[in-house]
């Protein structure tokens, strides 16, 4: 994969890095999203949080997102990390870079990848609260696999 | 040999993250019913199946020496 635009790693990731895997000099924007791990969810304290991935899968799902971006959004250039392991409260998680001419697409192509993530890459996170701990399903309370979903028989990078 | 990766709670409840199954073809929805059967897994019902790394239908068929992963629902980002 040229320059790793699509990764699922195990140390802390560079936002920079991401910057500059999009640079590029017709793009007049770059959007960054940073998912970090939060503390207080409703009445419940995280201590830490433990991700995992089917890594070979998940990074294909993140390169199958960035190709539906190119396609809703041409002329932009997308790249994903996300983090699996052990995460400190306030640690990174996932950070999405997306570079477009115009600002526009950047936001909204950034957000679409956000969205997807949570439907279709295999990563699942796993709470540590004070009391306990339980892996998540569905954190958007919609149903994680949508009939009639594009991504079932995927087209390998067409 | 069908080899079938658990990930999460899956994993957790089977205490593995691996089972070999040893039959020739199979359907996803029979596999799907031949692990609630064998592993009373809470979570099949809900799962997606994937062949070989790609989301697989009920309908498709699994081939021996196919790698198939459970996917109980996803909490990425």
């Amino acid at each position: 994969m040229r320059d790793n635009l699509f990764e699922i790693v195990e140390d802390p990731i560079s936002v920079e890095s991401l910057i500059e895997k999009v640079e590029d000099r017709n793009a007049g924007a770059i959007t960054t999203f940073i998912g970090t791990v939060r503390e207080i969810t409703g009445e419940k304290k995280t201590v830490y949080l433990e991700y995992q991935a089917y890594k070979p899968m998940a990074e294909k799902m993140l390169a199958q997102i960035g190709g539906e971006i190119n396609q809703k959004w041409p002329d932009t250039k997308v790249a994903i990390t996300h983090r699996i392991g052990s995460l400190d409260i306030s640690e990174i998680a996932v950070v999405i870079a997306v570079s477009s001419p115009h600002r526009k697409p950047a936001y909204q192509a950034n957000e679409y990848a956000i969205e997807r993530i949570k439907q279709i890459v295999p990563i699942w996170k796993k709470e540590q609260w004070e009391d306990g701990e339980g892996w998540i399903g569905d954190q958007q309370e919609n149903v994680p696999y949508p009939t009639g979903k594009p991504d079932i028989k995927d087209e390998d990078n067409d | 040999m069908i080899e079938v990766l658990l990930f999460a709670q899956l994993q957790e409840e089977a205490g593995k993250d691996k089972i070999l199954l040893d039959i020739k073809e199979i359907t996803v929805k029979e596999i799907k019913q031949t692990l609630q059967t064998q592993f009373h897994l809470s979570q099949i019902e809900e799962s997606m199946v994937a062949v070989n790394e790609s989301y697989a239908l009920e309908g498709d068929v699994i081939q021996p020496g196919d790698i198939v992963a459970i996917i109980p629902p996803v909490s990425g980002g």
